[in-house]
């Protein structure tokens, strides 16, 4: 069920130059999972709109999720000096998340299906509770990251839970350029790509992905995060369930779509 | 016993909350939140003749204390909201109102037929005003004789009572409001958005595809009260007032000005219970105030 509820912060710290890592005690951990995301609201009574986050962890016990953001403007500037203790109004869970039982269908009972997963930027931080989840469920993860540069947050926790790989645009760490070319480099075969990231990242992984199942997560411009407000939608392959003229809602048809049924 | 009720061209409303129209979809994604039963009305998401894909994104940008939204009346057409909406609003005790638009007199006129034959729609209400499209809705509620001509066709062409929803982005509201009662209209609901822009200046990009968009949120809700107030000083059909209402105060200062019904509208974005809190809060308030009757409020001031 969907709620806007008031958290309570329980850690934050800065992870790389205005990325930073937002623990928070709230009941949106009990039924959270890898790639939905959670309204978080300013307490600026000026900017009203909850700010898109998603999903970088839910932790064991059900009870807190982990959030981990860039500074992209007053909100989320605002949310970088949260302290332990503070109080934070979030709306959720918003979206659908991965498929799990989709992904773990791809495989056959010989050998274990092969998830690649793709994070790029700030679209790593999903990609954390998703390596999580599909290794639990029994799915062998690749997980390839790319960053700018050398300050790859993040990556060491991927290593828990997958084979690892790094690119970085400037070549500091891993290989240099971007996530795809360290899939070449490094010749990784899989069954399907999950992933989130920046729209011409998403545009060539559809095109890489050839047949294979891609699982994308998309980005736009929200207002109600909950489908109401038809503000952010992508052009779709079908026609869609809501309105019929093949646009879906980004906030409640995805954020996650299979690549091949988006027009990006 | 304290009467919230408040009737609005023959039919009544157990009380005068409702929401904007294109903020609540047809209630089905609100009602996670809200339980419907509560609401005077469910004001349902403009719907057209035939479906509408709306405009490219970025649809949505946040202002200084509301939005822009230049989403381009995205809608299914009238077939799937017959289908399927409108069974989903039967199973509530609310009134519904449709929300209409159209790109010319006929795609109105087509949709209000449409409706004619449909129980669960209790009153239709006519976008004129929205400032997003390229064709119809504003062209329609900028000119007053342009005004005057489609409710008189859409008079004529349904027997079910028609708010004319009128734009606050003319020159003298109170003579729309006129316009739209001399020309039959039932009841007038106002202010739609306020037409704005806003541009990126990091990437010297407008920040919405269409360029310009409707302004909606608390900062507007002062020209809407005043809007509110001229028009419906202006004439004796009953008026719904909008324009910023987050809280049950933001009501009652509407109904004071002369509005008999509210709808809370972008600030649904914000606070997905602010519908339900505006009823408690107005009940509350009539409660300690002392007040028998709401209509007492209307045009109070």
């Amino acid at each position: 069920m969907k709620r806007k509820t008031v958290g309570k912060v329980l850690s934050q710290k800065c992870l790389a130059p205005g990325i930073y890592d937002l623990e928070i005690a709230t009941c949106l951990a009990s039924d959270a999972a890898a790639g939905q995301f959670v309204g978080v609201y300013t307490k600026d009574a000026s900017a009203l709109l909850p700010r898109p986050i998603s999903i970088c962890g839910v932790s064991d016990d059900r009870k807190s999720i982990r959030l981990v953001y860039r500074i992209a403007g007053k909100g989320t500037d605002e949310f970088s000096r949260l302290k332990e203790g503070d109080e934070v109004t979030l709306l959720g869970v918003l979206g659908n998340g991965y498929d799990l039982d989709k992904i773990k269908s791809l495989g056959n009972n010989d050998t274990p299906v092969r998830a690649l997963l793709l994070g790029g930027g700030i679209g790593v931080p999903p990609m954390l509770e998703l390596s999580r989840e599909l290794a639990a469920a029994g799915v062998k993860v690749i997980s390839v990251m790319g960053y700018r540069n050398s300050d790859t947050f993040l990556l060491d926790e991927f290593k828990k839970y997958s084979d690892t790989y790094v690119a970085s645009e400037d070549g500091s760490v891993g290989t240099k350029g971007n996530v795809l070319d360290a899939v070449r480099e490094n010749t990784i075969e899989f069954d399907c790509i999950c992933a989130c990231g920046p729209l011409p990242m998403l545009r060539a992984i559809k095109e890489f992905a050839g047949g294979k199942p891609a699982f994308i997560s998309l980005e736009e411009r929200m207002a109600c995060g909950v489908g109401a407000c038809l503000g952010c939608v992508v052009k779709t392959r079908d026609i869609d369930h809501h309105s019929h003229v093949n646009n879906a809602r980004i906030c409640t048809d995805g954020p996650v779509f299979e690549a091949s049924e988006v027009e990006i | 016993m304290i009467n919230t009720q408040v009737t609005i061209a023959g039919v009544t409303f157990k009380n005068p909350v409702m929401e904007g129209s294109g903020t609540f979809g047809s209630g089905m994604e609100y009602s996670e939140f809200v339980d419907l039963n509560r609401l005077g009305a469910v004001v349902t998401k403009g719907v057209a003749n035939v479906p509408w894909p709306g405009n490219p994104t970025p649809r949505v940008c946040e202002v200084y204390g509301g939005m822009l939204n230049a989403i381009g009346l995205q809608n299914p057409g009238i077939e799937v909201f017959c289908e399927r909406d409108l069974p989903f609003l039967s199973k509530y005790d609310t009134k519904v109102i449709v929300n209409v638009c159209g790109r010319s007199v006929e795609d109105y006129v087509e949709v209000v037929e449409r409706l004619s034959d449909e129980p669960r729609a209790d009153m239709l209400e006519i976008n004129v005003s929205c400032p997003n499209v390229k064709e119809g809705a504003i062209a329609f509620g900028t000119d007053p004789a342009a005004l005057s001509n489609i409710t008189k066709e859409i008079k004529a062409h349904t027997k079910k009572p028609v708010i004319m929803k009128l734009t606050p982005n003319v020159t003298n509201i109170a003579e729309m409001a006129r316009v739209a009662e001399e020309a039959g209209a039932d009841a007038i609901s106002l202010i739609n958005t306020i037409t704005g822009m806003k541009i990126d200046i990091e990437r010297r990009r407008f920040a919405l595809a269409n360029k310009t968009g409707g302004m909606s949120g608390p900062a507007i809700k002062p020209i809407a009260v005043r809007m509110v107030y001229q028009a419906s000083h202006a004439v004796k059909i009953p008026v719904i007032g909008m324009g910023g209402i987050a809280t049950a105060e933001d009501a009652i200062e509407f109904m004071m000005a002369g509005a008999t019904a509210v709808s809370v509208g972008m600030m649904n974005f914000v606070n997905p219970y602010a519908t339900a809190e505006c009823v408690d809060g107005i009940e509350k308030f009539l409660e300690s105030h002392g007040i028998a009757d709401i209509n007492e409020l209307i045009g109070c001031v």
